[in-house]
């Protein structure tokens, strides 16, 4: 029987596989690495890629679009990413995020926290929808 | 009150409470999904975590800056998880509590704190704060592609040094009937946190190992904030779950009073019309 190693492929969002495997073939960022049993400890960033790995004899695969690998003898585990990254898609959405703090800042002062006016307010508002509704239904009642 | 307005008062009351028990079902199974969702999540973090302990244990001439503790801490960096919609009780309320006595603490001590929210809710309630980043609208089953922005924003004043630590703080899924406020401390990374191991290799790096190590570092915080924004939405249903079942059961409550007092009022009414019209035959005679 030909030896085995265990590959687990995960992402952020879920479990993508989880078996025995002969071989693996990975897209390394710094050209495609084919792993089988008793491969050297070894870490290395992945570029957006197949995944092959053959179980029982056979070739099966799954797109990874990039990630990190982590290699033990018996052991190969993908973190594989959800989405595309790069450092400048990266820096878009930071940009993004930041814009859109600024944006929902600009639409209220940014004034002290006072509870008790707040609550104040709240029960000012309260009062108003109780005596709104009292009203329809005075209204309502002929 | 008379007869008509108690009436009406009941009809109200009873539409109230078929929303309410219809919000009560969906947030129960969406309160399902989500837990699957915080489940399937964590086989991630799990690996990350051993990997970078195997890292933190080895010999490298690279040691990345989050795992140093810095001594003097001028700033730190907020990340506050909320949900975006409300109806869910206390569950934002006492979360931002949580939030605003650590702030405060902080400021007692001079040092002063950068915020980035998750979640509408947040955004509201510490706009006066100032917040630097913010992201909102992710929905029952949120993406970490539209989570990085916030998470770039913080880990990249980390790394320029304009904050010294980054915290997250979310609610921390116990069961389905109880959540709790929780804070976390993800930058730089608590040695504890990290797992025991009884032996240790280094390993070979590809492309070298600053590289990888600066992307594994980055996605092993995305996936704990992945997986605190993907906690607060369980949190999230089964809190309004919660709330909507009391709120059911209130106003069931409430239509059997208001019930009893109609059928009071009823029962006077016809006793009274009775005895005028008894009275009114007696005048008569």
């Amino acid at each position: 029987m030909a030896m085995t190693m265990h590959l687990n492929v995960v992402s952020a969002e879920e479990e993508l596989f989880s078996g025995t495997v002969e071989e693996v073939f990975a897209p390394g960022t710094m050209g495609d690495l084919g792993i089988i049993p008793r491969h050297a400890q070894l870490v290395t960033t992945l570029k957006a890629g197949e995944l092959r790995y053959v179980t029982n004899g056979h070739m099966a695969s799954l797109f990874v679009s990039g990630g990190i690998m982590e290699v033990q003898p018996h052991v190969v585990t993908v973190l594989a990413d959800t989405a595309i990254r790069a450092d400048d898609l990266d820096e878009k959405a930071a940009e993004d995020a930041m814009e859109r703090a600024e944006a929902a800042l600009e639409g209220k002062d940014p004034e002290d926290l006072n509870y008790e006016a707040l609550q104040a307010e709240l029960e000012a508002a309260k009062a108003q929808i109780q005596m709104i509704h009292n009203i329809g239904k005075t209204l309502g009642r002929h | 009150m008379g007869l008509k307005e108690i009436r009406t008062q009941i009809k109200s009351i009873q539409s109230t409470k078929k929303i309410t028990k219809a919000m009560e079902m969906v947030a129960a199974s969406k309160m399902r999904r989500a837990t699957e969702r915080m489940q399937a999540s964590r086989p991630y973090a799990h690996k990350m975590r051993e990997v970078v302990s195997h890292m933190a244990k080895g010999h490298l001439e690279y040691k990345h800056p989050y795992t140093l503790e810095r001594d003097n801490v001028k700033r730190v960096g907020y990340i506050i998880i909320s949900t975006d919609r409300g109806l869910c009780g206390g569950l934002n309320t006492n979360l931002f509590k949580k939030a605003f006595q650590e702030i405060a603490d902080w400021k007692e001590q001079g040092v002063e704190v950068d915020i980035a929210v998750y979640g509408g809710k947040a955004l509201n309630a510490f706009k006066r704060y100032g917040v630097v980043a913010e992201a909102t609208g992710l929905g029952d089953k949120p993406e970490l592609a539209d989570m990085i922005g916030p998470i770039k924003v913080m880990l990249d004043a980390y790394d320029e040094g304009k904050i010294d630590r980054l915290i997250m703080v979310e609610n921390e899924f116990v069961n389905n009937m109880t959540q709790t406020p929780r804070s976390t401390q993800l930058v730089p990374i608590k040695s504890e946190e990290l797992e025991e191991l009884d032996y240790h290799w280094d390993y070979l790096y590809e492309p070298d190992s600053k590289e990888v190590i600066d992307a594994l570092m980055q996605r092993y915080i995305e996936s704990l904030i992945y997986q605190g924004v993907v906690e607060n939405v369980a949190c999230e249903m089964s809190s309004r779950m919660i709330a909507m079942k009391s709120a059911t059961d209130n106003a069931g409550s409430m239509i059997d009073k208001l019930q009893l007092v109609y059928n009071k009022a009823r029962q006077a009414a016809i006793t009274q019309e009775i005895s005028e019209i008894v009275a009114g035959a007696a005048a008569v005679e």
